[in-house]
């Protein structure tokens, strides 16, 4: 079997040679790069101690936004849900979502799509996102929100607009993006009002001023050039910066951007807060990672590296039910992933609307598979068993909160992480470009 | 259908209520926030904002029934965020006049800078002078009516509302148009992507012709005007060649 020509890459050959277009696909890069996995938690021994008992607590409480806001977004746990649009995903899995986060004192996002009533209607803490298709963006919703965020990138598709097949283009979509129904509907990529750094500056304040100067303003970039994209944020004006690494998920995008654009979530969260670190405002301007976050292991390393907090997409879908072989009236739904030509544990379907576990749908039938009670209580669970992970490495470090983690706590498994995390290889004292 | 614009004298405040006196904010010596959070305080009445001197994001974000003069030239999204306000500028304005304008109006005694009216959802944006390139882009619903020229890629992914161009529209007019319709009364350099001439009905003629009334654009012949709306053939994906997606 040759390697170049394997049997996959004849198959999407061939489905090239048959479509004349590019595959357009959910979720995240399915390729192996470097990643969390490949750093290791130094935890304490003699000196320092790890903490003890109950009585020595690890604090998670996140404070975002302290830069400009009068009122910055205060978090019990460091993980938030992060902008997936009411069009990409359901009614019901939005105000799940939006539960979980308020059940466990964290925020949710808005996406590209507006804000749905249900979502603010659940969510304590709603940060509404300012994307360059301006889909149902409405000042009252700005208003009313917790934060808003500008979205420049996401690193499913840096420098590539949202895509949404007509199949979920429905009455409700298409109404509150002002789109006629059905069709497929291809964003812009640059926002249509402004553009280069002075541009967002003046963005950044209209919506201050819009406002009041009450909430924070997150900038949100796909991780591809990240040492001068966060520069040019915080000299925007940003509050809030939003990091988002190649892996990281989407609701449909083109398979050519989701595996061969932007970094690695691991290096661009290092790059993100040297960044910080270098321009003086790791104190005062927040960094926000994501990008094929799954576990407490992953939050504490991101945390280590210097990130204030997370935000979890497909993990987030997955506790919700994605490629769950049953629904939550019980039925078994391996039919429906056959339908899509996938199984349970291999969907990235979420392009087409027809989601076995009605999550990434807007057809009524199969959205009511999606019970947003018992949804909302699984992604509740699964973020408290983030953060209770995440206290359990930091407490093994000796840290009284999850924010005192920091790179001293952390080794690389492989040169390549090594160098990309800045953090010495195992056993060795070397950080392959920047010790001898 | 969008809304026309309202005549002047019915432009102050709700019917019946009290005059308010005249507020005057002199950008000079005032900051932005200053200003804005005077105006956006304003129930109804009037309010004069002196010397802006080009100052970006003035009269953004108001929600009530005002009459908001910019006396001079403004700087980036004058009007910008707005509702229910009717905003002047004496002069020319900056990128992004009535950005995300839901209703109200903003009225430019000028030209406008880039992206005029940039996805707005309501209202009326009306620039007496040209527009630089994007005017109109991802119009949601509102009018922009442009007395003079209109720069390229007017109307880019324009999803619904109506772009009046009393004079010349330049390059790449309405390139990638969803179901906004744009009225051009002098000559189009060129049509964008997707963007297709539609022969005009009596309802265009007489809609145009409001239209521009209402702006106090006397320069344009309604009845020859030309109309350019959307192929619709970008809609679905799979006629999208690799240079248009
Ligand atoms: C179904 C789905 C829809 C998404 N929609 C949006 C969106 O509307 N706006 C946005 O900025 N990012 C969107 N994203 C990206 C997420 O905000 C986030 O950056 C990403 O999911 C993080 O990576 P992870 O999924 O590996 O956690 C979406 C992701 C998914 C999975
Ligand atoms: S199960 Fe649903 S949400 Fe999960 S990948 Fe498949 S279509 Fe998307």
């Amino acid at each position: 079997m040759s390697h170049t020509f394997s049997p996959e890459v004849i198959a999407e050959i061939q489905e090239r040679a048959r479509l004349g277009g590019c595959e357009v696909r959910g979720l995240g890069a399915k390729r192996a790069v470097p990643s969390f996995d490949d750093l290791l938690i130094l935890s304490a021994g003699i000196s320092p101690a790890p903490l003890e008992g109950t009585q020595e607590r690890c604090d998670t409480r996140t404070v975002l936004g302290t830069r400009h806001a009068e009122e910055p977004v205060v978090l019990d746990i460091p993980i938030t849900i992060a902008g997936m649009s009411f069009g990409s995903l359901s009614a019901g899995a939005k105000e799940a979502l939006g539960r979980a986060a308020a059940m466990t004192g964290t925020s949710t996002t808005t996406g590209d799509g507006g804000m749905a009533p249900e979502e603010r209607d659940s969510s304590k803490t709603l940060v509404y996102q300012c994307l360059p298709s301006r889909y149902g963006f409405d000042p009252d919703d700005l208003r009313s929100a917790d934060a808003v965020e500008i979205v420049l990138g996401q690193g499913a598709a840096p420098g590539g607009g949202s895509v949404l097949l007509g199949q979920k283009v429905t009455t409700s979509v298409a109404f509150m993006r002002d789109l006629p129904e059905g069709l497929d509907q291809r964003a812009a990529s640059r926002h249509p009002d402004w553009t280069g750094p002075d541009g967002l500056r003046v963005k950044i304040e209209e919506l201050r001023e819009a406002t009041s100067w009450r909430i924070p303003v997150y900038v949100k970039i796909g991780a591809a050039r990240v040492a001068s994209d966060v520069r040019h944020a915080v000299e925007a004006g940003a509050d809030v910066i939003v990091v988002d690494g190649m892996q990281g998920g989407t609701g449909a995008a083109q398979d050519v951007f989701i595996e061969h654009t932007g970094i690695p979530t691991l290096a661009a969260t290092r790059m993100a807060a040297d960044t910080l670190r270098r321009l003086s405002v790791e104190n005062e301007v927040q960094l926000v990672i994501s990008g094929g976050v799954r576990s407490g292991a992953d939050v504490a390393k991101a945390l280590a590296l210097g990130a204030d907090a997370v935000s979890v997409g497909v993990a987030a879908l997955i506790a919700l039910g994605c490629n769950s072989t049953s629904d939550d009236t019980g039925a078994d739904v391996s039919l429906g992933y056959r339908a899509l030509g996938t199984v349970p544990g291999s969907c990235t379907a979420c392009h087409t609307g027809g989601c076995p576990v009605g999550i990434a749908t807007q057809d009524d039938m199969l959205a009511d598979r999606l019970d947003p009670d018992f949804g909302a209580e699984r992604v509740a669970n699964y973020l408290r068993a983030l953060a209770m992970e995440t206290t359990m490495l930091a407490r093994a470090c000796g840290k009284s909160s999850v924010h005192d983690l920091d790179t001293g706590d952390l080794v690389a498994l492989t040169v390549e992480a090594a160098a990309m995390a800045r953090v010495p290889l195992a056993g060795t004292s070397w950080i392959p470009g920047v010790t001898d | 259908m969008t809304s026309l614009p309202r005549q002047s004298d019915q432009r102050a405040g709700r019917q019946g209520d009290p005059p308010a006196a005249e507020v005057t904010l002199d950008a000079a010596a005032l900051s932005t926030r200053e200003i804005n959070r005077s105006l956006q305080a304003l129930p109804y009445g009037r309010a004069v904002v002196t010397n802006p001197d080009g100052r970006h994001n003035l009269a953004v974000g108001l929600d009530a029934p005002v009459r908001v003069e910019i006396d001079g030239p403004a700087g980036f999204y004058a009007g910008g965020l707005g509702k229910q306000a009717h905003i002047t500028v004496n002069g020319p304005a900056g990128c992004g006049v009535g950005e995300n304008l839901m209703s109200g109006d903003v009225h430019v005694r000028g030209s406008a800078g880039r992206s005029a009216a940039a996805s707005a959802r309501g209202g009326v944006v009306v620039v007496d002078g040209g527009c630089s390139s994007r005017a109109g882009i991802s119009l949601k619903g509102a009018t922009l009516a442009i007395g003079g020229d209109a720069g390229a890629l007017c109307g880019l992914l324009a999803q619904s509302g109506v772009i009046l161009i009393g004079g010349d529209a330049g390059p790449c007019l309405g390139d990638s148009l969803y179901e906004a319709v744009l009225y051009v009364g002098g000559k189009i350099a060129g049509l964008g992507a997707d963007a297709v001439v539609e022969e005009i009905t009596q309802h265009d003629v007489t809609f145009v012709k409001i239209l521009a009334e209402g702006c106090g654009f006397d320069h344009l012949s309604p009845a020859d005007v030309t109309k350019v709306v959307s192929t619709r053939r970008l809609y679905n994906m799979q006629n999208h060649d690799h240079g248009n997606y």
